[in-house]
């Protein structure tokens, strides 16, 4: 019959209509590392994303429990490997919180100064890469430029690009010379009057950018208290929480700087927020040089936990068997529970350290900011368009070295 | 800081005293201990109570402790980002116990779960969805346990000819070491070798 009535001819098995589930990843340039995710699609909305983790797992929190605390502090440079300096910087916190060691003045000005440079670093790369991800190829060669110049100090003041082991229990391992400071300054200036300036024109009021990046993947106060986010994704939703200024660690309290909060709590916002981030860091990093400036004095806490300085292992025996006995036995750190947190770029980073008196940690465990944020990756993708998974992906600031640990 | 975390200590066993088995501050932490069977009821009260209000879920963990009758300590810690506070809780629970899920109340619980049983495998009631998150398909064992080896049991490589990747045991061309740094004069439990004889003595 050709009358109309009858369509039993369009519901063969092939032609009915059914959920289409693809794999986004494990090698996707858009998926930041090794995420795979399981996408069920309806058309090209997103019904489902179930992110599979664990690829980069490499057993971190396991091999700590068999190393001394010294051994275990490079490790946090490999976990967001993209700002390592944040991640040693909780660590040493914990460490001092239970020995009790106050950290030389110095020292902790050189710490802020760090942090903030990786801060920086951090918000170079996402920015640019996520641009990338929505179609611009030019700011990612623009912002490792200035990556590359951020690394190379990050060499001169500890001798490695990226895996710095630079922050101590009780300090920094050593002092840096005048000129990084000189250099850093000039630094300071050059990329607020030059790159931010290019950036802000690239991006900003880009068409394009906008298009992609506006009303996707918005973000409530409800949903931040539900998923336990932290960081940006906070604060471009109108909250202004940030630890450095709620719960001041190290000596931010005495710095001057705004946090910079969003409206709306979408893509753009997070974006505009990490712009402004970006420049209040630079305004930290230029205090931080001014007050380093007028703060000679020691960078390490001489004590149980620190090396002795090289002119006192010359003189003095006990300094020699203190230096020996500390780099093979290590020092012991007294029982007890701590629970240190930090502002890292991407939110908050804690170690949650269980000290059994012995010269290794019982059980230490890092909690990533980027693991709850992908955690609500399903809930926030929900309803959107497939190209848009890859935008908020790189919104939520994910780097699998800290959420697979 | 210490003082607004015992007062709010002090308020807590006031407000909900068949749930908090003890508490304590220290290092300007606040702990409770906490029975499983308690705890998603106490939860609910920490989110919605206008003094607590801690709101976000931070972290979930798991601590082994072989040599107690109670083998495991599930550590939670949450945030208040109204009021500005912290607060860690601990239930201690033996190897067969089942803990309560949290994932009704806080959402952001699943992952954290679903890490805590892979690591120790810790079973949570309730849970939507308990699969192993971070360690490989078909892995076998939980790793964080104190009695698992560093090296774990299995080990994988491309065989080229089977053209694809095989799992096989672990084989170690020299053993894993583990240095005992312990100075002989304040740390070790054992008795040193030429010692014996004293011990014998006593």
């Amino acid at each position: 019959m050709m009358d109309g009535s009858k369509f039993d001819d369009a519901l063969t098995g092939e032609q009915k209509i059914r959920n289409f589930n693809i794999n986004f990843g494990p090698q996707h340039p858009a998926a930041h590392g090794v995420l795979r995710l399981v996408l069920e699609l309806d058309g090209e909305i997103v019904e489902r994303c179930d992110p599979h983790i664990g690829l980069l797992h490499r057993g971190t929190e396991k091999l700590m429990e068999s190393r001394t605390y010294l051994q275990n502090l490079p490790y946090f440079d490999r976990l967001d490997y993209v700002a390592p300096m944040n991640q040693e910087h909780a660590w040493c916190l914990a460490i001092e919180k239970l020995t009790g060691v106050e950290v030389p003045r110095r020292a902790s000005l050189i710490r802020v100064l760090f942090c903030e440079i990786g801060r920086v670093l951090n918000h170079l790369l996402n920015i640019t890469t996520q641009a990338l991800d929505v179609g611009a190829l030019t700011p990612p060669l623009w912002g490792f430029e200035e990556r590359e110049e951020l690394m190379i100090f990050y060499e001169r003041a500890c001798g490695a690009r990226l895996h710095a082991a630079y922050f101590r229990p009780g300090g920094v391992h050593q002092d840096l010379p005048p000129e990084l400071l000189d250099d850093i300054e000039q630094w300071a200036h050059k990329f607020m009057s030059g790159f931010m300036v290019d950036i802000d024109g690239l991006l900003t009021e880009n068409r394009i950018f906008k298009q992609r990046n506006a009303d996707i993947g918005i973000v409530t106060e409800d949903d931040i208290l539900k998923y336990g986010f932290s960081g940006v994704m906070v604060r471009g939703s109108g909250l202004a929480w940030d630890l450095r200024r709620s719960q001041p660690y190290e000596c931010y309290d005495e710095f001057d700087f705004q946090i910079p909060v969003g409206k709306n709590g979408d893509c753009y916002d997070r974006y505009l927020v990490r712009m402004e981030e970006m420049r209040q860091s630079v305004s930290i990093i230029k205090q931080a040089i001014a007050k380093l400036r007028d703060c000679p004095g020691d960078v390490l806490a001489r004590g149980k936990i620190t090396p002795p300085s090289r002119t006192d292992m010359k003189t003095s025996m006990e300094a020699l068997i203190h230096h020996f006995k500390l780099y093979t036995e290590g020092f012991h750190v007294p029982e007890g529970e701590v629970y240190c947190a930090v502002e890292a770029p991407k939110g908050e980073f804690g170690v949650y350290l269980v000290a059994d008196g012995t010269n290794k940690p019982y059980r230490c465990k890092i909690r990533a900011p980027g693991f709850l944020h992908l955690q609500a990756m399903d809930y926030i993708s929900k309803g959107h368009q497939l190209a848009d998974v890859a935008a908020i992906i790189g919104t939520m600031d994910v780097v699998f070295g800290e959420i697979d640990r | 800081m210490s003082e607004a975390m015992t007062e709010l200590g002090t308020y807590l066993e006031a407000k909900r005293p068949d749930c908090v088995l003890a508490w304590d501050v220290t290092h300007g932490e606040l702990n409770v201990d906490v029975a499983p069977s308690s705890l998603t009821g106490f939860v609910e009260f920490l989110t919605s109570d206008s003094t607590c209000r801690f709101s976000t879920l931070v972290d979930i963990t798991g601590v082994d402790y072989p040599g107690r009758a109670k083998r495991f300590d599930v550590v939670y810690h949450f945030l208040s980002m109204y009021q500005n506070h912290r607060i860690r809780l601990r239930v201690s629970i033996r190897e067969d116990q089942i803990v309560p899920s949290l994932v009704d109340v806080h959402p952001s619980a699943n992952w954290f779960e679903r890490e805590v049983f892979d690591m120790f495998g810790i079973l949570f009631s309730g849970h939507p969805d308990l699969r192993r998150i971070l360690t490989d398909y078909g892995f076998r064992g939980y790793p964080l346990r104190k009695d698992f080896p560093t090296t774990g049991y299995t080990e994988v490589r491309y065989d080229e000819a089977e053209k694809r990747v095989v799992y096989e045991p672990v084989s170690l061309v020299q053993e894993y070491r583990q240095f005992d740094f312990m100075s002989p004069w304040e740390g070790a439990e054992y008795i040193l070798p030429g010692d014996e004889k004293e011990a014998e003595a006593k």
